[in-house]
């Protein structure tokens, strides 16, 4: 059956091109991968293979031809026996199935004119519910370091596949002595010291959650986490949907985030909007005991990718936790920590406790702060912050990462697409200030927010002086 | 027998040698030419305008992956970078969900959603199909991982090409794997260019000698021998499996296509391209020892070439019939419902 060799598209880009030299005359024999011709394309001069065996029966376009479209057929290939009249155009000599038209036709069937609605496009969805509160009648006070190791232990005692990685988290204990005791429990099997190698060890992590095992990797700091955020994005959070569906990526990427103290630009970034960014993961940064423990118990057993950012300051801080196992927090849930009416305040992480202090300082001045502690930062609880605005008709957001395209310019887009007609004020951000950390104290101490600064701001959503 | 004879010795190991079985080589010399139909199909399919994007043709290293995959266990694993359709064939996954996925249609292994350089299977343990260059080390360093965490057996084949082979966290993974006794295969394909820039021109050294400063060992075999490749991953993975920790080997190939579709190729010579044509094919090779050893007749190496002509038929119209994706499956697979 003779074969069509149609115009090539050479390049992602390419609509036509130039038939700049044929290689092969009318008459010759050729074989596959055969140079055929010579093409000049948007970008380049390429050469035409053949993919086909046989003799070419006709040149169609000849030689120096200009402006010829992708598809247009430029030579006939012929079999043993068979000859041009065959294949002239106007005999209904059948053209074969791999030199036939384009087979993307138009159909009719447009895409339609609206998108499929998807889960980020409409009205803020309900947080999952949470039966949390019920477990807070029998507590014990602990800090957020022992509440993440019980939540680990709890979790790795539960389920085999979790193990827990990073630098320094077996036989130091943790740098922040976080994993202390878990080497002991566990065993150096799954309590595992890395080398100082982020972009290794996060991308052998992730190859271990393809095949089904539970990670936890923790970086030292989140700043060193630069190093291995190509894993975190590209081979984390975008396998599921580059596979279909096929390849899930249970895993939690945890460490502290954020300013600690006195350690300048290089250790002190707060990158919780770089990865709230990012569909196909999620994002908590809690900021009680009892959410660190509840959260990360969920971040464990979730199917997902999960980004916990800790705080080097909160580590020490002690809360009351739930003595109950079965003490779960959901992960897209925020909570309010400070009924008010009238002013909202969003925070997240170390900012919830500056938040509410600013919230007392208010309350001297007759201002009723209401203080929603974000939890999860991806998915956003939009709905119990949409819910505040409409009762206080302003809002005041507070992170310790920078201004442009932060949680807060994030929360300012979103009152504007759900909540404009409730605002009685503009939104405020309290952020970190536009610049990289500065090591002196009293510099960085104007770099982050304080409750001074939430306090003021506050005041100004509510006109006051 | 002739395939010893075209050895090149001074280039490759000697290991000891296990002959293939005639229906072992008949195996493997369909398995080159499914590959290599299906890949001039690819690029006529590129041609016409219904695959777009990036395209990166496996064409002339056929017999790498052929080779090492006759080494290799149900339970074995493999990982590659973008130049990935050869893998997933060997792999045994399905012809017309590779093409399908090219297209971009709803038949593709990954729904359409992937594409080239995104594919995937984990029925048949093909762990992608990775677009960042060097990225599956480490990943396949995981996969390694987890077979000694699970004591299962298993090992992982990490393919890479002579780019990759610079890049950092291939040696963050070669010293995690030599230091834990991971069970990996590491598998250089050195085709000589990694785009444009001749190894030359971009690596110090011998790359089959990165693994080193690590204690891994590594050995240059002649990639363009699929009777060759199976020795040498007969033995090493051998050595793999019985608890030794990684192993590299350097696979000397060559492609013949450009870099992608759109790569007119200036960075090197048609004379070279066509000396490895004509005198360093795998496939012709193969094909002359089996006829000159008796195995085939001309008859039946036709009527396999018409057989794999026949699948790649298939799978090529299944790739234009199945329908593009619902507009609908823009939403799903972005995370999973816990």
């Amino acid at each position: 059956m003779p074969i069509e060799v149609l115009m090539p598209a050479l390049s992602p880009t390419m609509t036509e091109g130039k038939l700049a030299k044929w290689v092969k005359k009318e008459g010759d024999e050729v074989r596959s991968g055969d140079v055929l011709a010579e093409i000049e394309t948007d970008k380049a001069t390429m050469e035409v293979e053949a993919v086909d065996e046989g003799r070419i029966g006709k040149i169609l376009v000849a030689e120096g031809t200009e402006n010829v479209a992708v598809n247009t057929p430029i030579a006939v290939i012929l079999a043993d026996g068979e000859s041009v009249t065959d294949a002239v155009s106007g005999s209904p000599a059948p053209a074969p199935k791999v030199a036939a038209e384009p087979v993307v036709q138009d159909t009719g069937a447009h895409a339609p004119a609206t998108l499929p609605v998807g889960p980020a496009s409409g009205p803020a969805a309900a947080p999952p519910a949470s039966d949390e509160d019920k477990f807070f009648d029998k507590t014990v006070k602990k800090t957020v370091r022992e509440a993440l190791r019980d939540a680990m232990a709890e979790e790795m005692r539960r389920d085999p596949t979790v193990f827990l990685m990073g630098e320094e988290v077996a036989q130091y204990q943790g740098a922040y002595k976080v994993s202390q005791g878990l080497l002991q429990e566990f065993g150096a099997d799954r309590v595992i010291d890395t080398p100082i190698t982020e972009i290794g060890f996060a991308g052998l992590g992730v190859g271990a959650a393809f095949r089904g095992l539970r990670p936890i990797v923790e970086f030292m700091t989140f700043n060193f986490a630069m190093q291995a955020i190509d894993h975190i994005v590209n081979s984390a959070a975008k396998t599921l949907y580059m596979s279909g569906g096929q390849m899930g990526c249970p895993i939690v990427f945890r460490g502290p985030n954020g300013a600690a103290a006195r350690v300048a630009a290089q250790h002190s970034q707060d990158f919780t909007p770089w990865y709230a960014s990012v569909p196909g993961l999620k994002v908590v940064a809690p900021y009680s005991a009892s959410d660190f423990k509840g959260l990360m118990k969920s971040a464990i057993r979730d199917p997902n990718p999960v980004i916990f950012l800790e705080n080097e300051i909160l580590y020490g801080q002690s809360f009351e936790v739930p003595e109950s196992e079965d003490f779960i927090v959901p992960i897209g849930r925020a909570k309010i920590r400070r009924a008010g009416t009238d002013v909202t305040i969003t925070a997240h992480s170390l900012m919830v406790s500056y938040a509410l202090a600013a919230a007392e300082l208010l309350e001297k001045d007759g201002i009723s702060a209401e203080v929603i502690d974000l939890r999860t930062i991806r998915p956003l609880d939009t709905e119990t912050i949409v819910n505040s605005v409409k009762k206080t008709n302003r809002l005041v957001t507070v992170e310790e990462a920078w201004p442009t395209c932060g949680i807060g310019a994030e929360l300012s887009a979103l009152m504007m697409e759900q909540a404009f007609d409730y605002l009685d004020a503009p939104v405020i951000r309290v952020t970190g200030l536009d610049v990289p950390m500065p090591y002196a104290a009293n510099l960085e101490k104007l770099v982050l927010p304080s409750p001074d600064r939430i306090a003021e701001a506050a005041k100004k959503a509510c006109y006051r002086k | 027998m002739a395939a010893s004879r075209r050895r090149p010795k001074a280039q490759t190991e000697s290991a000891p040698k296990q002959a293939a079985s005639a229906d072992e080589m008949i195996k493997y010399y369909r398995e080159m030419l499914l590959i290599r139909r299906f890949e001039e199909k690819a690029g006529q399919l590129y041609g016409m305008g219904l695959i777009g994007g990036f395209c990166h043709l496996y064409i002339g290293q056929e017999a790498v992956v052929v080779g090492i995959q006759a080494a290799l266990k149900d339970n074995d694993d493999v990982i590659t970078s973008y130049r990935d359709h050869g893998h997933m064939l060997a792999c045994g996954m399905d012809p017309k969900g590779v093409m399908a996925e090219l297209t971009g249609r709803r038949g593709g292994y990954s729904k359409g959603k992937g594409g080239s350089m995104h594919m995937f299977s984990r029925e048949k343990n093909f762990y992608g199909g990775h677009g960042i260059v060097g990225a599956q080390v480490p990943l396949g360093t995981g996969l390694a991982f987890s077979h000694k965490y699970n004591k299962d057996d298993g090992l992982s084949a990490v393919y890479c090409g002579d780019g990759a082979i610079n890049q950092g966290q291939v040696y963050e993974s070669f010293n995690m794997a030599a230091l834990w006794k991971l069970p990996v295969l590491y598998v250089i394909e050195n085709n000589k260019y990694a785009m444009g820039t001749s190894q030359e021109r971009a690596s110090a050294g011998e790359l089959h000698q990165r693994g080193a400063a690590y204690g891994i060992p590594g050995h240059q075999v002649n990639g363009m021998d699929v009777l060759e490749v199976r020795e040498a991953a007969d033995k090493w993975v051998d050595y793999i499996r019985s608890g030794n920790g990684p192993v590299i080997l350097e696979m000397k190939t060559y492609r013949y296509r450009g870099h992608s579709m759109s790569d007119p190729a200036k960075y090197r010579t048609k004379e070279e391209v066509e000396k490895m044509r004509s005198e360093s094919d795998p496939i012709d090779n193969l094909k002359r020892v089996l006829l000159e050893g008796g195995y085939v007749t001309e008859d039946q190496l036709k009527e396999i070439d018409r057989e794999v002509k026949a699948v790649v038929t298939e799978a090529a119209e299944f790739s234009q019939q199945s329908p593009e994706p619902d507009p609908a499956e823009l939403w799903t697979d972005v995370l999973i419902e816990a």
